[in-house]
Order: C-alpha cells, then sequence, then structure tokens
C-alpha cells in the first residue's frame, strides 16, 4: 500500500465519523416529528400523503397492528413488483423491448427487492425495462429503506416510553423516513453523479463501434436516481449488471467516495439518533464504537490478506477482477462496507479476492449484518446482540439483567434467539440443500473450496438480505431463484417480527432510574463484550462453512493451489 | 437444623442411583440441552450396535460410553442438589411423630390426633406436650422450644395476642400453659410446606431460569443444524478434495461434535444450581416459599429495615444524668434508680445499671420499707414509686417531659427553665429525655439513647456498594430518626411509620421499578409484606405475617435480609458464569474437533491436509482429539458440580468491577482451560492406550 491507498481508506472513514452526528441529529428532529431544516418546505406533502392515504397521523399502534401493517405493505410491494416484472413487455417505458421475465425470477426480484436484499439473479439492462426499474425496483429501494427505519424506531420508543402499549405508528414512521431522510439525501447525491458523468435517461441504448472495431450497445437509463438510494438505502441493486464497477453507476474517483460513503451514512448516523432519542448520547456512542470497531478490523484484515504477498502467482499482491481504473484500496474498501452494511453493491468481483478478503466480507455478513448493516435493521440488529450479550453478562453481576432500566426476561430472551437463530438457520439449511442436489450443484462454477463459498456466500448473502454476490455461482436458475427468495424472506420478516414484539414487550415494562453502581451498557467494558458476544455467535455458528471454504483456500493457496 | 458436608457418603450412593432414574425420556424433557445429550447417546449406541456385524470400533465404543457419562453426570449434579434438600426434609419429618392433641371443646377436653384437628379447633397444650399444629395463641403465655425448626436451643416466649402469637406444629411447651386455635388445615402446616419445598417436590422453574432455558434451548437447536449440516459440507468438499473422509465423518463423529457445542456444562448444571440456592438459604435458616422470591432477593434495590433489632440494639440505654439546677448529678440518678426499680423494660434496667456504674448505688426492691411501686400507664405516661419514710412520703416519678410537668404543676411546684433547654437538645440529637421529678420537685433529666448495633455502618456501606439503598423504618419522629439515620449511615428514613406509610413507600419504591425487601413481625406488618417484592416474615412473628411473606427467617432476626440478598445475587451469578464458560469452551473444542475431521482434505499422498494447521493443541490423532474433548466435556460438569451448589462467591462491590472479575475468570478462563484440559486428556488417553 502507498500514501495514497491509505488516503483512499481514511478519507471515507474520516467523512464517516464527521457526517455520523450530522445526519444523526437531524433524522432524531425529522424522525420524531420535531421542527427541522427541512419541514417547511416538506411539511405539506407529508400531509398531503396521510390525506390522500387515509392515515390518522396521530393514531398510535400496538406491536402487533405495527407489524401487520408493515406485513400487508411489503405484501402490496411484492405483488406490485412481480406483476410490473412479469407484464413488462406490454407496459411503456421499455425502449429496448425487453422481454416478460420468467415466474421464478420475477419472484426471486421481487422478494429481494422488498426485503432490502437486492439480491439480482438477472442482469440489469438485459433484463428489465425503464418503467419496472423505475416504478419497481427503485420504488422499492426507497421503501424497503424506510421500512428498516420503521422497525428501528419502534424498537427505539420500545426502550424509551413506559408502561405503553404502543410502539408508535407504521405509516407516520414510513411516510418521515421517505420524506424526510432518504428523498432529501439521495436527490442531492443523484445529482452530483449526474454532474460526475452517470446516466440519467429513458432514451433507447447507444449503438457504437468499440477501438477494436465490434459493435456496441451501450446501455442507457434512469440510473443516477435508483444508484443514490440503492446506496444510500442499503439495497445495493445495481442498475447495470456490473454495479459499482460499470462506468455509468461510478464515473469519477469523487463519485466512487460519495457511493462509498453513502453505503454507510444512514446506518451509522441512526446509532446517533438513538442517542438522542433516548437522551443518552452515550448508548449510541456505544453501538458507534462497536460498528466501527468491527468495521476498521474487518478492513485491516481484508486489506492486510489482499496486499499480502500472492505466494501461487509470485506477484506482489492479488489484482485479478479488480478494475484498474478503481484499484485495490478502493476495491477492498468497498467490498467491506457493502458486506459491513447489508448493501451488497459491488465495484469488483468479490470472487477475485484473495480468499481471506472474501472471507471477511462472508463475516461480515454471518454475523448477522449488524456492523452498521441494513437501514434501521442493522441498529436493531445490534439492539438484539445487546440484549443478548446483557442476558449474559447481566446475570454474572448478580441481578436479573436490564438494558435501560428495562429488564430483560423470557419473552425479549426467546423473540431475540429466534432473530438470531432464523437467518442462521436458512443459511445452513439452504447451503445443505444446494450441497446435495443435483440442481444446488449445477450452478457451482468454481472447483474446490471456492465453489463451496459461492455456495454458502450466496445463502449468507440472502438470509442477512445482504445481497452481495461472490459471483461465479449461477443463481439465475428456478432452484436457487425460489430458495433464495424463500431464504431471503425468512431473513428479512422473521427478523423483524420478533424485534417488533420485543418492542411491544419493552414499551409495556417500567423502567427503572439508572443506578450508580449498577451495571452499565455505556462503558469500554460492555463495548468489548459486545464485540465479543457478537463474533463468539457468529463464529461459533459459522466456524465449519469458514474452515471448509476461505480457510483452507487460504491455506492452500499458500501452497501454491488455486481454484 | 442439622448441617451435612456436601459429599457425604450416603448422599453421594443415593444421587448415583437417582441419576440413572432420571434417564427416564420424560424426566430429560424438562431439560433440552441434556435430552439432546441423551438422544445423542442412543443413537451413537443404536448405530454401533447396527454395525456390530461388520466389527465393533473401539473408538466409536468409547465415544457412546463418554456420551451417556456426559447424561449421568448431569443428572448425577442434579440428584445430589435434590438429595441434600431430602436430607432435610427427612429430618423435619421426624418432628411429625404422631402427636396428640387435647381438643378442648367448652369446657371439655379430648384426646385426639394432631391429624384429625380442623382448622378453628382450639387446643390446650401444658408443659412438655407437643404443639399439635400451626395454629395461635388465644389464652396464656407459654416457653416454647423452637430448636427442632430453628435450630436455636433458648426457649422464646409465645403469647396471646400483640406479635408473639403464633405457634408452629411440632414445637414443645416448656412450661405454662396456653390455649392454641389451629389455622391450618393438617398436612398443609407450615411444617409440611416446609418439607415440600426442601424436597424440591414442587419445585417450578423461576422466570429467570425460563428466559436462560430458552436461551439454551435456542443454542442446541443452532448447533444442532450447524452439525447436521456439516454433513453434506463435508461430502461436497470430500468430493471436491478427491478425499475419502466416509471413516472420520461419522454419525458418532458428528454427534460428538454436537454434545461438545451444546451448552451441557450450564444446561447439566442449572436445576442443581437452583435447588441449591434455596438450600443455602435454608442453611441459613431461611425458607423462601418459591424460588421466585430467592431470585427476586437478588434484584432487590430498596431494603427497609426495622430501626428496633436491625439498626440499632433491641431498646434505649439510659447514658446520661442531666441534673436540675440545684440537684446533684448523683441525687438524679439515686432517684432515678428508685424510680425504675420496679420497671423490668430494658429502658429502666438501663437506668439501674447506669446509676450503678456511675456512682455505685445499688437500691433493691426488697429494701425500701413501705414503698409502693406506680407502674407505666398509656394514661399517665410516668412510672415511679412512693415511699413513706420518716422523712415524710416520697413520691417520685419518671416520665415523658410533658407528663411530669402536668404532673409537677399538679402538686403546686414548676418546671425548671433549664430543663425544657435540656430536653430540647437531647430530642434534638435523637434521644429520648426522661424527666425525674420528687414531689413537687423536678430533679433534672436522664438521657436514654438508641445504641447503634457494631459494624452496621460498614454493613450498609457494602449494601452502597451492591447498589442497594437502604431505608430505616422508625417510629420515631424525624428529628430522632434523622440523628439515628445519621449514626448509622443509612441512606434514608421512614419516620412516626404506621403500617399505611410502610405499604405506600413499598408502593412509591415499586412505581419507580424498583424492587422491594423487608422484614417485619406483626399483624400490620402483613399488607407491607404482602407487597413487598422480597418479605421476609420472622418465625417469631404473627401467623398473619407468616402468611404474607415469601420468606419465613427461623431465627427471626432482620439483618439476615443481607444474607437473603446475597444468596439471590450468588444464584444469578453462578447461572451466568457458567453459562459463559460453558459458551466459551467451544471455541477450544472446534480447534479440537474440525482439524480432526477435516484434516484428511486436500492432503498430499500419505502426508496431511492444510486444515490440520489449526490442529493449535497438536493432538495426537483425530481419533485422540475428538475423544478427549468429549471426555473433557463430560468430565467438566462434575468438575463444576461443587461451584454449582456452593454459588459462586460474591463480594459487595460495585457491578462493573464484578462483571470484571468474572469475565475473567469464567469468560476468559473458560476460552483457556479446556485447551489445556483437552492436550491433558489427549497425552493421557494417548498415554493409557485407549485410542
Amino acid at each position: 500500500m502507498n500514501e495514497h491507498d491509505v488516503l483512499q481508506i481514511l478519507i471515507p472513514l474520516g467523512l464517516l465519523v464527521v457526517l455520523t452526528p450530522l445526519l444523526g441529529g437531524y433524522m432524531a428532529k425529522a424522525l420524531q416529528g420535531k421542527n427541522h431544516l427541512l419541514s417547511k418546505p416538506l411539511r405539506p406533502l407529508e400531509a398531503l400523503a396521510y390525506r390522500l392515504c387515509l392515515v390518522d397521523e396521530k393514531e398510535e399502534m400496538t406491536w402487533k397492528k405495527y407489524a401487520s401493517s408493515l406485513l400487508l405493505f411489503n405484501l402490496f410491494g411484492f405483488l406490485a413488483l412481480f406483476a410490473l416484472q412479469t407484464l413488462q413487455a406490454r407496459l411503456p417505458l421499455n425502449p429496448q423491448g425487453l422481454a416478460n421475465i420468467s415466474w421464478d425470477s420475477a419472484f426471486n426480484t421481487a422478494v429481494s427487492f422488498v426485503t432490502n436484499t437486492d439480491w439480482q439473479g438477472y442482469a440489469g439492462e438485459t433484463a428489465m425495462s425503464y418503467l419496472t426499474q423505475m416504478l419497481g425496483l427503485c420504488v422499492q429501494n426507497f421503501l424497503s429503506a424506510a421500512t428498516g427505519m420503521a422497525v428501528f424506531l419502534a424498537l427505539t420508543r420500545g426502550f424509551v416510553s413506559r408502561g405503553s402499549a404502543t410502539v408508535g405508528n407504521f405509516w407516520v414512521d414510513l411516510t418521515r423516513s421517505t420524506i424526510y431522510v432518504l428523498l432529501p439525501l439521495s436527490f442531492v447525491l443523484a445529482l452530483v453523479l449526474v454532474w460526475q458523468g452517470s446516466v440519467q435517461n429513458v432514451a433507447p441504448y447507444v449503438s457504437s463501434t468499440g477501438v477494436e472495431g465490434g459493435a456496441q450497445s451501450i446501455p442507457m437509463g434512469p440510473a443516477a436516481s435508483q444508484i443514490a438510494i440503492k446506496q444510500l438505502g442499503t439495497n445495493g441493486g445495481g442498475f447495470f449488471n456490473a454495479n459499482g464497477a460499470h462506468p455509468f453507476e461510478n464515473p469519477t474517483p469523487l463519485a466512487n467516495l460519495l457511493e462509498l460513503v453513502a453505503i454507510l451514512l444512514v446506518p451509522s448516523a441512526l446509532t446517533w439518533t438513538y442517542g438522542v432519542m433516548l437522551e443518552r448520547r452515550r448508548q449510541g456512542l456505544v453501538v458507534f464504537a462497536a460498528m466501527f470497531t468491527l468495521l476498521s478490523a474487518g478492513l485491516a484484515a481484508s486489506l492486510w490478506a489482499q496486499y499480502g504477498p500472492n505466494r501461487s502467482l509470485g506477484e506482489p499482491a492479488v489484482i485479478e477482477g479488480i478494475d484498474t481504473r478503481i484499484g485495490t484500496a478502493n476495491c477492498v474498501a468497498w467490498s467491506v462496507f457493502t458486506t459491513a452494511a447489508s448493501n451488497g453493491s459491488v465495484n469488483c468481483a468479490h470472487e477475485s479476492l484473495s480468499p481471506l478478503s472474501g472471507g471477511v466480507a462472508l463475516v461480515n455478513i454471518m454475523v448477522g449484518e449488524v456492523v452498521f448493516g441494513g437501514v434501521g435493521v442493522g441498529m436493531a440488529g445490534m439492539l438484539v446482540f445487546i440484549l443478548i450479550t446483557v442476558f449474559l453478562s447481566g446475570l454474572m453481576v448478580g441481578r436479573t439483567p436490564e438494558y435501560l432500566g428495562k429488564k430483560i426476561e423470557a419473552r425479549e430472551v426467546r423473540m431475540s434467539m429466534v432473530t438470531i437463530l432464523a437467518p442462521s438457520a436458512v443459511i445452513l439449511i439452504g447451503s445443505a440443500a444446494a450441497l446435495m442436489t443435483p440442481a444446488g450443484l449445477a450452478g457451482i462454477s468454481a472447483k474446490g473450496p471456492h465453489g463451496f463459498t459461492e455456495v454458502v456466500y450466496a445463502f449468507t448473502s440472502a438470509a442477512q438480505n445482504n445481497g452481495s454476490a461472490f459471483e461465479g455461482l449461477n443463481a439465475n436458475s428456478p432452484f436457487y431463484n425460489v430458495a433464495l427468495g424463500l431464504v431471503m424472506l425468512v431473513g428479512r420478516f422473521l427478523t423483524i417480527i420478533p424485534i417488533l414484539a420485543v418492542a411491544g414487550s419493552l414499551a409495556g415494562k417500567k423502567s427503572v432510574a439508572a443506578r450508580e453502581t449498577g451495571f452499565r451498557t455505556d462503558t469500554f467494558l460492555f463495548f468489548a463484550l459486545l464485540i465479543a458476544t457478537i463474533l463468539v455467535v457468529g463464529v461459533l455458528t459459522h466456524f465449519p462453512s469458514l474452515a471448509l471454504g476461505p480457510i483452507v483456500e487460504h491455506l492452500l493457496v499458500g501452497l501454491g493451489r488455486t481454484f | 437444623m442439622r448441617k451435612q458436608t456436601m459429599f457425604s457418603t450416603r448422599l453421594v450412593v443415593a444421587a448415583v442411583r437417582d441419576s440413572f432414574i432420571k434417564l427416564h425420556p420424560r424426566t430429560q424433557l424438562a431439560n433440552p440441552v441434556i435430552f439432546v445429550t441423551l438422544v445423542g447417546a442412543f443413537i451413537t449406541t443404536v448405530v454401533i450396535i447396527a454395525n456390530a456385524p461388520e466389527g465393533v470400533s473401539a473408538f466409536e465404543a468409547q465415544i457412546a460410553f463418554w456420551l451417556w457419562l456426559t447424561v449421568l453426570f448431569a443428572n448425577f449434579s442434579e440428584a445430589l442438589a435434590e438429595g441434600r434438600g431430602k436430607a432435610q426434609a427427612d429430618a423435619l419429618r421426624k418432628m411429625k411423630t404422631a402427636v396428640r392433641a387435647r381438643l378442648l371443646d367448652g369446657e371439655k377436653e379430648t384426646v385426639v390426633n394432631a391429624g384429625d384437628l380442623k382448622t378453628g379447633d382450639s387446643v390446650v397444650c401444658e408443659t412438655g406436650d407437643f404443639i399439635p399444629g400451626d395454629g395461635e395463641v388465644t389464652e396464656g403465655i407459654a416457653t416454647v422450644d423452637e430448636s427442632a425448626i430453628t435450630g436455636e436451643s433458648a426457649p422464646v416466649v409465645r403469647e396471646s395476642g400483640g406479635d408473639r402469637s403464633a405457634v408452629t406444629g411440632g414445637t414443645r411447651v416448656i412450661s405454662d400453659r396456653i390455649v392454641v386455635r389451629i389455622t391450618a388445615e393438617p398436612g398443609r402446616s407450615f411444617l409440611d410446606r416446609m418439607i415440600g419445598l426442601v424436597e424440591g417436590a414442587r419445585r417450578r422453574k423461576t422466570p429467570n431460569e425460563v428466559a436462560l432455558t430458552i436461551l439454551l434451548a435456542a443454542m442446541t437447536a443452532l448447533f444442532l443444524l450447524v452439525v447436521v449440516a456439516l454433513k453434506p459440507y463435508a461430502d461436497y468438499s470430500a468430493g471436491a478434495a478427491k478425499a475419502d473422509l466416509s471413516k472420520v465423518i461419522t454419525i458418532p463423529v458428528l454427534t460428538a461434535l454436537l454434545v461438545c457445542l451444546i451448552p451441557t456444562t450450564i444446561g447439566g448444571l442449572l436445576s442443581a444450581i437452583g435447588i441449591s440456592g434455596m438450600d443455602r438459604l435454608i442453611r441459613k435458616n431461611v425458607i423462601a416459599k418459591s424460588g421466585r422470591a430467592v431470585e427476586a432477593a437478588g434484584d432487590v434495590d430498596v431494603l427497609l429495615l426495622d430501626k428496633t433489632g436491625t439498626i440499632t440494639l433491641g431498646s434505649r440505654m439510659a447514658r446520661e444524668f442531666i441534673p436540675a439546677s440545684g440537684h446533684s448529678e448523683k441525687l438524679l440518678a439515686e432517684l432515678a434508680q428508685l424510680a425504675s426499680l420496679s420497671d423490668e423494660t430494658p429502658e429502666g434496667r438501663s437506668i439501674v445499671v447506669l446509676a450503678k456504674e456511675r456512682f455505685n448505688l445499688r437500691a433493691e426492691v426488697g429494701t425500701l420499707a413501705e414503698a409502693s411501686f406506680i407502674a407505666f400507664s398509656a394514661h399517665t405516661r410516668m412510672s415511679g414509686v412512693d415511699i413513706r419514710g420518716a422523712a415524710g412520703a416520697r413520691s417520685i416519678r419518671k416520665g415523658a417531659f410533658d407528663a411530669i410537668k402536668r404532673h409537677v404543676e399538679s402538686a403546686g411546684g414548676t418546671m425548671p427553665a433549664n430543663i425544657l433547654t435540656v430536653v430540647e437538645t437531647i430530642a434534638k440529637s435523637g434521644g429520648t429525655p426522661l424527666v425525674v421529678s420528687e414531689n413537687a420537685d423536678v430533679i433534672g433529666v436522664v438521657h436514654l439513647k438508641d445504641v447503634v448495633k457494631g459494624g452496621i455502618r460498614e454493613r450498609f456501606a457494602q449494601m452502597r456498594r451492591m447498589g442497594i439503598k437502604t431505608v430505616m423504618i422508625t417510629g420515631d419522629n424525624p428529628l430522632t430518626a434523622a440523628a439515628i439515620a445519621a449514626e448509622s449511615g443509612v441512606d434514608d428514613f421512614l419516620a412516626e411509620a404506621t403500617p399505611e406509610t410502610k405499604l405506600r413507600r413499598i408502593r412509591e419504591e415499586q412505581e419507580k421499578g424498583y424492587m422491594v425487601a423487608m422484614a417485619g413481625d406483626g399483624t400490620n406488618d402483613a399488607p407491607a409484606l404482602a407487597q413487598a417484592d422480597v418479605g421476609v416474615a420472622m418465625n417469631a412473628g404473627t401467623q398473619a405475617a407468616r402468611e404474607a411473606g415469601n420468606m419465613v427467617d427461623l431465627d427471626s432476626n432482620p439483618t439476615k435480609l443481607i444474607e437473603i440478598v446475597v444468596t439471590g445475587k450468588q444464584l444469578l451469578m453462578t447461572r451466568g458464569a457458567l453459562t459463559t464458560f460453558s459458551v466459551a469452551n467451544d471455541v477450544a473444542k472446534y480447534f479440537a474437533i474440525i482439524p480432526a475431521m477435516f484434516a484428511g482434505l486436500y492432503a498430499a499422498p500419505g502426508g496431511v491436509g492444510p486444515l490440520a494447521g489449526l490442529n493449535v493443541m497438536a493432538l495426537h490423532s483425530p481419533q485422540s482429539a475428538i475423544l478427549s474433548a468429549v471426555i473433557f466435556n463430560a468430565f467438566i460438569i462434575i468438575a463444576l458440580v461443587p461451584l454449582a451448589l456452593k454459588g459462586v462467591k460474591y463480594r459487595p462491590v460495585g457491578a462493573m468491577t464484578v462483571l470484571r472479575n468474572n469475565l475473567l475468570v469464567y469468560g476468559l478462563g473458560g476460552l483457556v482451560a479446556p485447551f489445556l484440559g483437552i492436550k491433558l486428556i489427549d497425552v493421557l488417553i494417548v498415554g493409557v492406550g485407549l485410542v
């Protein structure tokens, strides 16, 4: 690594640290309905939305009503997106005359975008019409992220309120998240991207002759607007198949930097929002510190592995699969950021990373997408880990464990364990099923441990709603489309529903005033404990997969064998 | 109660027998972790038997053997904890020897069996009689030997009315005669309940135990999936590496991995920890009516303590004689002593003692001719003595300021000005002033003072470090209360307390989310005892109080609340510590078993594959590695039984310090210990030639 590489790593990290309190403070105001920077211009829009949708913004919902509203809303989103894809040939804004999507791919994609996964079994420019991209995929990019923020808000209210039967209003949380946070941020980023050279049109593809004299079709489309939200909303689904490696998606170094920061921006800022909403900044800081530390550790490990001498090729570093325009440092940083957050966009092929760098990306997803994680849900997942940590360590001080003055009892433990168990279970079951069946085995392209990693990575990415692919796996088959679709549904909703149940249960509890000598969750000790818990739970569950995939491959590469 | 050592031979033998009885699947279902282990042991055995025609692998047979032992060890820990309770219950049951009761029907007495008594029956008990059942003294006063249940050899006084009216079946009257109204149905007496509790017969899982069981069950389910998925993972990897792992990845090996990963340590010890928590309280002569109460004790935030007997010695003591102007201190002492001669209250006696100490005055009742003693009455609020001697009639009185003032003024005297100042100063300092007069003359003031118990200040400081707020409850006025609170170091006080204000205070604290503990003995304490999260009734107290509380202290010692809290904390700490230990252990077990299973992957012919590099413990062979992990996993249960039964040591320091210490011991220790243990076992079994 030279000093430019180091700078390319440090600048986005620094920007993240600076922007977190700024955006976090703004979001705390905007999401709680207080007066803020944009309330004057945008409040009429919010009010209009409620009027049009017949929403009573004063209504307070129990967790069950909140959860059923959320499910209903997402079901509607799924059906709309499924219909758009399977009917797109007959709908307007399809200048290339792209065909209808097959049922299994449409199911997979609809689930994928509704669950904020954005796993893509298809290639954007050869499969989806402009209408599908704009009205279907782009809209779900916003709404799935807003859904995640709503989950975070409900859970935070669970901690804040005392003896309350309600956790907030889903429609209000959804609307405010979209109008005050996601839309303005995306609007600004999209404009910058257009300025930097991303395309934003509904024109037919451009035909040209390349430098080698071959005929080329250069895809067009309303890309910039979708790229902005795909980065900001931890979606990650590229407008084009090459995702962040495509020059129209990621045109310049500045665009690359901004998109990199955008991956982690909202999840990171939510840690600050959390502290403000609790009126205990340090609680939010501990969460940020834990996330940032895990991110940095992953980044360091990945850079070490990628820049380390490539013993099988005798070259100084592994550079295959990396666009020289983007470079190793940016590629590694992106791979770590995008897997830490459940974003899943890529600017180089993860399959081409050194085994351990790919392993870091895999571990980031495996630990449950809580290293920043998805917008809202990552924070909520981290809070679940906090509850488990508090439960285990709280017992050791000789009291019924408490977090923020609320007792952690059987119900919270049960729901928290479902949240942790469900994605892990479908990763294990799904991977095992793929490795046992001809349909599953058919998709594997690489040999040896690399092929094994392809499968585990796909199911891990789907279950934790990350959506990045290790590449190499041919997943656009009925088997993978359906299996991964189901896995995404479990990974999304079998975590959201128990989290909302925890919110409801906590909201109804009395809260004890903090004790000076009591168990504290805003200390260095707790921060360390939280990290240890996350790693132990993640590693204990996935150590066999890691051993049979990245670890053995790394050891073999050391012996001069590649796959 | 008879004390016993933890591992008496008889107990161990009985526990070993019970560990086999407990193999019944229905018993095991209550404990998901051990149930899975049992199923694993069973499946492994079946596989070995099914493959028997092709020869039995000694290695697999050993795995099966140790898996069965793991289950038995877990059963043993539970059986041992139960056995200790049973032994105590047997001792209690002996007290229920066929007692005959003298049933009273009007004036008529009939002798019936104690078992036939019904609620509401009245029985007579005289010297030497066993009290046939729980009840309330309705008539008379008697000394009762309660050593059978309390272990305290000094007899206690039980009398009708007041707060010392409850008697327990199985205790013996050693003097006088009382009439007892039976308040408990046969079989549901206090003693019966105690036996039931001690035996663990009606033991239900406590809330925290339920939560922990859910966590452990979820982890077990997760590891089950991990191990089941490992089979296709391994098959694919073997195919990709063109290696044959079918001899290594077998059902017994996978089961061994599963049992090593699931939290068998805490799973096996969980119920023993709970049972022994109650058991430890019983050793301290406290009967908890439910495990829930013991657990709640660990959570207590606020402790309401009666001033008298807990913070101060039982009563006030005379400390000082302050004469009125014109009188000597000695005269005051002499008159105060005379006025107190017949006063058998501790206060009265302390005046006599102080006079003796200070001026060597030794008046005795018999030496006074023609003296008539005036007893204290609530009406006059004075006591004293009238003496008709050569010098004429002397009327000596001592009493509260206003009572003596009235008395002196009615005799034509006046209250000297300086007495008022003295009285006020004493009251402000938290003492009680007793004014002494002779005829119409005020002689001076006796300063009575509460004596704070030695060491109580340190105890309160300890409680503060534990995060517990102490509140002193007293009937005294706020001034007095504040002075004693300051002297004893208690955090807060409730002055002029009545049953209503006590109850209100408890509710207020609970509103803030705090858990409240209190001790009480009187009938008027019953509502507060019932309201408190932990209500410790004194055994010497009324039946109503004993019913209302969720614990009974057989020694009737309110200071014991502190020990109860510590026991509750130990219970939770032991669970947390062993869970952490159990989970931390898994890391080492992975490092033993995963390389053992996959060392053959991508191996050069005749060599070992890259994953053998994960064998950081340098274990001898795949077989020895797997077996060592399984043996370690089984033995750690037995090794930790004493800790589970005794509980993790609790020191009253801040929560975060406790956490750090326990994390170092059980977290870091749990990470490191199995690496050493497994290596050691590996060396041993290889040396002995087991593999």
